[in-house]
């Protein structure tokens, strides 16, 4: 392994030589984000190439009125919050679910399964699931969504952040400002959509998308590849997690998550609205959607003060920059979700990084 | 409570200190200079694959003595007993401390028993305390480490906070898992009266050894090299943190100690180690190293590069993907 490990990173410095330029690569995958720094990959990596952690963490890319929702819910009595553990400690308007936990109303599930057992054990309870994730986690979303229908499990609903990559690329890409010259393509997310899916990325913006897996050697070719192709003055569709992913996915998931699903617009943390890259369940499916049951919107909603997230989350800025990062804001006392989630990439920072307020 | 002591407790603990049944225990201890250390224990589950709450009671305070540089002499024992607590698991966990205090040559000297109402305590709970005999000639501590020292460690890490979580999120390879309680006196007795390098011991307990290097880069404001790949992980263990997102470095050891050595005695100190049951992987994983800005704990990663190794903090949530 580290022959290949050595080659690459040979390969990698030549080509970063021959370029010249600063180089940046961004990783739209939070086990990516984890797994570079917790290897240590960008100690090895030369100094002309950055790598800058996107929109890849579900917690982190939720919407700041998706949680003023959930608050909202978990302040009903007749509500039970099923919520995936990470989501707990984002703050909101007025605290989080964390604080209201001394409620007990709310329960960290690790599944959507055990959300909807939730349900079926608790009936005279509504279980609101907080359903967000990439497309990874929607095909789960949608067979419980499935299951409940089919056994009129009524009190079970979900609330749906559950967000696409390919639409955040495209609005990246479309800022005027954005400093992306390739994407590392998310591997799970890969595996299910396909890594035909970024086809569009390449042709529309002419960047290399290249999909790899999350060990340290997977992804150090990664970055050879894409390294290769900038040096080649070239934009190229590749994908290098050839065990896993496919260039058309896993059909049944994507095609279970349509039977549920629709793209609709919707919010992001500090990208704003994008266009159809928000997953809204169906109307069939319209009573098991806690929005509609109860009569709740996402609002567009103000961001928290001096939390710099958003441009962390478009690679306009690394974590350091924010003025609260390692002070005001550390994993034990969050101010943003970047902070929150184990895989921000504030927290892989405060973590990994080696001097807490700067450098790496 | 007379019956559950005559009957249950003295049997398995079997001393004469004890046996005498006083208001304090009479020791005869031979120096003026000792160590005394107490913890308390609420593990759950109490009983888990290679150990449960009254081994690890007793490992427990031992360790704690044997890593200060002393010879345990004495223990006493608290039980905090929940009403209704089944006796067959009270007798089981009682001949474990009976046994596990044996093998560590140290009497229970004394003790106390408390059964509370139901609700009041989860099934039991054990305080034990140690009084140990510093050992003539050993002095360690933080002032002695000095840039150059190794740092070793006796076997692998992990494996008590990874058996323990895995059998509480009911993993399924939880049987490949196996908790490393131990009591590590005699082969610290061992190394400490034969070799005259060892600077600074402690047992990486709760916080792991992440926790334990950071201790040792704090207090002495010098910084801590180590290596990935020459720490000792058992796969089973690696793969259960890994699912679970875990860092192992970060999780409890219970029969481990991470000693700082003159680079002179390396050679010695191993030796001793692996010819123990309870040091044979023992290793030297990084070494002591000048303070370039803050003090630090760095690791070498596998692929050759750097990071840093955090205090750990918070409690970890299970990971959405
Ligand atoms: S690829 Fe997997 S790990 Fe990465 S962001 Fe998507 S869901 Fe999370
Ligand atoms: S350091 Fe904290 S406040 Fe600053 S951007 Fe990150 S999460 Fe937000």
């Amino acid at each position: 392994m580290l022959d290949r490990i050595n080659k690459a990173q040979r390969d990698i410095d030549a080509a970063c030589e021959i370029l010249g330029r600063q180089i940046n690569i961004m990783e739209v995958c939070g086990t990516h984000t984890v797994s570079i720094f917790r290897n240590g990959i960008r100690s090895i990596l030369p100094s002309n190439l950055k790598l800058l952690s996107g929109p890849g963490c579900p917690v982190c890319v939720t919407g700041q009125g998706y949680i003023d929702a959930v608050l909202q819910l978990a302040d009903r009595d007749d509500c039970l919050i099923a919520t995936y553990g990470d989501m707990i400690r984002v703050p909101g308007k007025d605290g989080s679910l964390e604080i209201k936990q001394a409620k007990a109303n709310i329960k960290i599930v690790l599944s959507s399964e055990d959300a909807l057992q939730l349900a079926k054990d608790n009936p005279d309870k509504t279980v609101v699931f907080v359903a967000v994730g990439f497309e990874t986690t929607a095909p789960a979303t949608s067979v419980v969504v499935k299951e409940a229908a089919a056994g009129s499990v009524e009190n079970f609903c979900i609330l749906s952040g559950h967000k696409l990559v390919v639409p955040a690329m495209r609005a990246l890409l479309s800022e005027k400002n954005h400093n992306i010259n390739a994407f590392l393509c998310p591997g799970h997310v890969s595996a299910i959509i396909g890594y035909g899916a970024f086809a569009e990325i390449v042709e529309d913006f002419s960047r290399p998308c290249v999909v790899a897996g999350f060990e340290p050697v997977q992804i150090i070719e990664g970055l050879c590849e894409i390294c290769r192709q900038l040096s080649a003055g070239k934009a190229e569709l590749k994908s290098m997690y050839f065990a896993v992913v496919t260039e058309k996915g896993n059909i049944a998931a994507q095609q279970i998550i349509d039977e549920c699903f629709e793209p609709v617009d919707g919010y992001w943390r500090g990208l704003g609205e994008i266009q159809k890259s928000t997953l809204k369940l169906k109307d069939k499916y319209a009573q098991f959607d806690a929005f509609r049951r109860f009569s709740i919107s996402e609002e567009p909603s103000e961001e928290i003060k001096g939390c710099r997230c958003g441009e962390v989350l478009c690679g306009l800025i690394e974590p350091p920059e924010c003025g609260l990062f390692g002070r005001d804001c550390t994993p034990q006392e969050p101010v943003g979700p970047c902070m929150v989630s184990s895989e921000g990439a504030c927290a892989a920072w405060f973590k990994y990084g080696r001097e807490k307020r700067r450098k790496l | 409570m007379d019956d559950l002591i005559r009957q249950h407790i003295l049997p398995s603990l079997k001393n004469d200190a004890l046996d005498e049944l006083g208001d304090s225990a009479r020791l005869n201890v031979a120096s003026n200079s000792l160590c005394f250390t107490t913890d308390s224990y609420v593990v759950k589950p109490l009983f888990f694959n290679g150990g449960d709450i009254g081994k690890l009671a007793v490992c427990g305070t031992v360790n704690d003595l044997a890593v200060a540089g002393s010879k345990p002499v004495a223990l006493a024992l608290s039980l905090i007993i929940e009403d209704g607590f089944e006796i067959e698991l009270l007798d089981k966990i009682l001949a474990n401390i009976g046994e596990t205090a044996r093998q560590s040559n140290v009497d229970i000297v004394t003790g106390d028993t408390k059964t509370v109402e139901s609700g009041a305590a989860d099934r039991i709970f054990i305080n034990t305390a140690g009084i140990g005999v510093r050992l003539a000639g050993v002095d360690l501590g933080f002032d002695k480490i000095a840039v150059g020292d190794k740092i070793m460690i006796n076997g692998t890490i992990g494996d008590h906070g990874m058996t323990i979580i895995s059998q509480r999120e009911e993993l399924k390879f939880q049987s490949q898992l196996k908790s490393d309680c131990a009591s590590l006196t005699g082969l610290i007795c061992e190394l400490l009266e034969n070799t005259s390098g060892i600077k600074f011991m402690r047992d990486p307990t709760r916080g792991g050894l992440a926790a334990t290097l950071n201790e040792i880069a704090r207090s002495t404001a010098l910084s801590v090299e180590i290596r990935e790949t020459d720490i000792p992980v058992r796969p089973a263990v690696q793969a259960a943190a890994d699912m679970l997102g875990f860092d192992v470095l970060t999780i409890a050891n219970e029969g481990k100690f991470v000693a700082v050595v003159s680079p002179e005695s390396t050679d010695d100190c191993l030796k001793i180690c692996r010819n123990h049951p309870l040091g044979k992987e023992a290793k030297i994983i990084g070494e002591v190293v000048e303070t370039r800005d803050v003090p630090l704990v760095e690791i070498e990663t596998r692929i050759g590069g750097k990071r840093i190794v955090q205090m750990p903090y918070g409690r970890e949530l299970p990971r959405i993907c």
